[in-house]
């Protein structure tokens, strides 16, 4: 099954793309914006069937490589 | 004196280390990353560059290759381990080192000369140098060093903080922090001060027709202190 993992910078942590980001939107008009965070996302295919399972692995491969946990919160979402 | 040099694919100074610490006396060997065991050696160097094309975070990949379980294990025996640059970049991805190398604060590639201030001697690495002031390159585009409040006083409880970034008087204010780096720091130490970590080249200032000779002032006291 397909396991997608969200990866979102901790809110203390600096991020300055998504500054300028913000910067840029409200440039094109888009006044209502408060803030812009930027993220990374995964979708992993897993060969388990078992959904807690499935996501129990990807949770472990958050933890151990695709997020750093100093600066980086991640959520699990299973797709299908 | 012996040492090793890793090479990871992706790497761009580890020849440049290599000439550095040939030229001061050091018996060099470079090892591939895909290799698990390190040889013998007094200090293994993780150089600068760009692993794995600096894909997913600076390091991370590098630090999961199959020669690292062996430098991990060297360094937790208390062997010198030091990392420049990407080399810093993958000692963090490790777990060997705290924190972690964000984005540059003005999300710019900086390629030029800084001055760092060296004043914790009290370890193998910076022992017996008889200035605290020293020019050396930096060339990064992630090396806005971060960590949690908690890690920042334990770093500084534990006298971690190897190198600052300052003027050519040693004044390490906001104004001369080229990345964004918190308290302007350029390089940390683990606690047992083993590690090391820093941004700037040393390795690039060993030639005077090149850009200075700072970094010979490094290497010619390093081997000294591991005699």
């Amino acid at each position: 099954m397909i396991v997608s993992a969200i990866i979102t910078l901790k809110k203390d942590v600096l991020d300055p793309q998504g500054k300028v980001i913000h910067q840029t939107l409200e440039g094109m008009g888009f006044k209502d914006v408060n803030e812009v965070r930027q993220g990374k996302y995964f979708e992993i295919d897993v060969n388990e069937n078992d959904p807690t399972k499935a996501k129990g692995i990807v949770e472990d491969m958050c933890k151990k490589l695709l997020a750093n946990l100093v600066i980086e919160n991640y959520k699990i979402i299973e797709t299908q | 004196m012996k040492s090793s040099v890793i090479t990871f694919p992706g790497s761009n100074c580890d020849r440049d280390m290599d000439v550095a610490l040939n030229k001061f006396g050091f018996k060099n060997k470079m090892v591939w990353h895909n290799d698990h065991e390190l040889p013998k050696s007094d200090l293994v160097v993780l150089p600068g560059g760009f692993s794995y094309g600096d894909y997913l975070r600076c390091g991370s990949m590098a630090s999961k290759s199959k020669i690292m379980h062996s430098v991990i294990n060297f360094a937790k025996s208390g062997g010198l381990v030091m990392g420049i640059c990407n080399g810093f970049q993958i000692l963090v991805e490790s777990g060997l080192l705290p924190g972690v190398l964000l984005r540059n604060r003005y999300l710019e590639f900086i390629c030029k000369n800084v001055y760092v201030k060296i004043d914790n001697k009290q370890n193998p690495y910076f022992k017996n140098l008889d200035k605290e002031v020293f020019e050396f390159h930096i060339a990064h585009n992630e090396g806005n060093y971060f960590c949690t409040k908690d890690q920042l006083k334990e770093i500084e409880a534990n006298n971690q903080v190897a190198v600052y970034y300052c003027n050519d008087e040693g004044k390490t204010e906001d104004l001369f922090n080229p990345n964004g780096s918190i308290k302007n720091i350029a390089g940390i130490f683990n606690k047992e001060k083993n590690v090391l970590g820093m941004m700037p080249h040393p390795e690039r200032m060993i030639d005077q027709s090149l850009s200075g000779e700072d970094g010979s002032l490094f290497f010619k006291n390093l081997i000294n202190n591991l005699k």
